[in-house]
């Protein structure tokens, strides 16, 4: 390695795996752990010690359900003392009575809501659950009862892609900052799903449109963020801002990782926390330093002068389509693999968009969509 | 349905504070001064610190540029564009109340 570590800036703890949702979308791996497998409250606060001292500033606290951990304030409040700030990323649903307000007492500093569609059918389709949309509004009017800025997060496929405009009106009238239309990343679940959550083309144009104008006439009311479609792009993200850059992820029994999906490259080994401490983690794991900066690239990316922007993409959807991590990001353009995206989206468009795979810990089983509820 | 909710505009009577949940806070690791809000960590240089320290809710945007006049010895006909500009474009991103 020749290249510079530098500090990271920010860290995702999925705290539990355990949700009341089953959304088809969602980013956790297909073999989830079970509540027997989560770190104890000691360990995630020595962990968050570890992280402020190596120079994390911002942790997302997220799952999973986070809010299913009854020590969630006391984490809350750990990271606080320290100055880090707190984002509670949570599905909503189910959060007692006080909760929000104990939380931002112990010093929370934002709140991220997951909406699965803008009007209750889509939200409990996708989610698999009666009865969340309204406790997810709910939730959010909380949130800005306890004086809390709040996202709203929308995770957009197939199914909910034309209730863009309707999400914007829900983030206007849940008095959000910002919002998120976050075109899903076929990672975890949403692999498993594919099929059914590919959007077609026309539709993500539309997308595209409605979101720019929105950018356009919301400036200064409310931010509005983008998260591509990368099987419709050129170029691929920046994913994770570069692999082992500037951010990591801990899964819920304390396995640190550079993304999401990075136990879906073989070869790789993930230490855990408590085996070694983050700083060795983070310095000396093999794992981390396999595709830290650029010396890793080969050709296009290693003589490409996008290489310092986008970092060669997703390691994980280089594995997922070109079968090979180290390389390019089939999403580029510049891939000799790029044709597969589009004939990828073709598959999708032929076949069966009704049967999903819900989330659930037990592992993957096909079923029908949810009826509407009556 | 949608509450009416206005993009603010800087003024000279503006009274601009860092929003609740947004926080100015020095990183001993990097040895710099940080800026932290929902999702972004931004890294102010010289000159945005000198305005994000006035910007406490207590100095209005003419008093705001006075002082900055003075630290930087120029005339406020000098600053006033850039400073406004620079207040402008943190509402807009919600860091500060104006
Ligand atoms: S995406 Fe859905 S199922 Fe997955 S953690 Fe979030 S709310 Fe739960
Ligand atoms: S060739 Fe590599 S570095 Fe260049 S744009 Fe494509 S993915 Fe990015």
């Amino acid at each position: 390695m020749s290249e510079t570590i530098l500090p990271p800036i920010g860290m995702l703890a999925e705290l539990t795996h355990r949700c009341p949702l089953q959304c088809v979308y969602c980013s956790n791996p297909v073999e989830l752990l079970k509540a027997n497998r989560e770190m104890p409250t000691e360990a995630w606060v020595s962990l968050f010690e570890q992280a402020a001292d190596l120079g994390v500033l911002q942790i997302h606290l997220s799952g999973g359900e986070p809010t299913l951990r009854p020590d969630l304030e006391v984490m809350i409040e750990a990271l606080s003392r320290r100055g880090v700030y707190t984002n509670l990323i949570t599905a909503g649903v189910g959060i007692a009575e006080g909760r929000i307000e104990a939380m931002a007492d112990a010093g929370l500093d934002h709140v991220q809501i997951s909406f699965q569609g803008a009007f209750a059918p889509t939200t409990e389709k996708i989610g698999n659950n009666r009865g969340s949309h309204e406790k997810k509004m709910e939730t959010a009017r909380r949130v800005r009862a306890a004086g809390l800025p709040l996202t709203i997060n929308a995770p957009v496929h197939r199914h909910n892609m034309d209730e863009v405009p309707d999400f914007i009106e829900l983030a206007l009238e849940l008095d959000a900052e910002r919002l998120e239309i976050a075109n899903v990343q076929y990672a975890g679940w949403a692999l498993l799903n594919r099929n059914a959550l590919m959007p077609d083309r026309e539709a993500v144009e539309r997308e595209v449109e409605v979101v720019r104008r929105a950018q356009e006439e919301l400036y200064g009311i409310l931010t509005v963020d983008f998260v591509t479609p990368d099987y419709f792009a050129i170029y691929p993200k920046p994913c994770m801002g570069g692999w082992a850059r500037d951010a990591f992820m801990v899964a819920p029994d304390g396995t640190v990782l550079p993304c999401h999906a990075a136990g879906t490259i073989p070869n790789l080994v993930f230490d855990r926390f408590g085996d070694r401490s983050l700083s060795e983690i983070w310095h000396g794991s093999p794992a981390f330093n396999a595709f830290r900066g650029t010396e890793w690239m080969a050709e296009p990316c290693r003589g490409c002068e996008r290489k310092e922007i986008d970092w060669g993409g997703c390691r994980c959807q280089a594995m997922a389509i070109a079968g090979n991590a180290a390389a390019t990001d089939p999403a580029c353009i510049k891939s000799p693999l790029h044709a597969r995206m589009a004939a990828l989206i073709e598959e999708a468009m032929a076949s069966d968009k009704d049967t999903f795979h819900y989330r659930r810990i037990s592992g993957p089983v096909p079923t029908h969509q949810l009826e509407p509820a009556s | 349905m949608r509450p009416q909710r206005e993009r603010a505009v800087v003024s000279a009577n503006s009274m601009p504070a860092l929003k609740p949940h947004v926080r100015l806070q020095y990183d001993p690791v990097r040895g710099a001064w940080a800026l932290l809000s929902p999702e972004k960590v931004f890294w102010p240089d010289e000159v945005s610190l000198d305005i994000l320290r006035l910007c406490d809710g207590k100095h209005t945007v003419t008093q705001i540029l006075e002082e900055l006049a003075g630290q930087y010895e120029a005339p406020v006909e000098e600053i006033a564009a850039d400073v406004e500009a620079f207040m402008q474009e943190w509402s807009d991103r919600f860091l500060v109340t104006l």
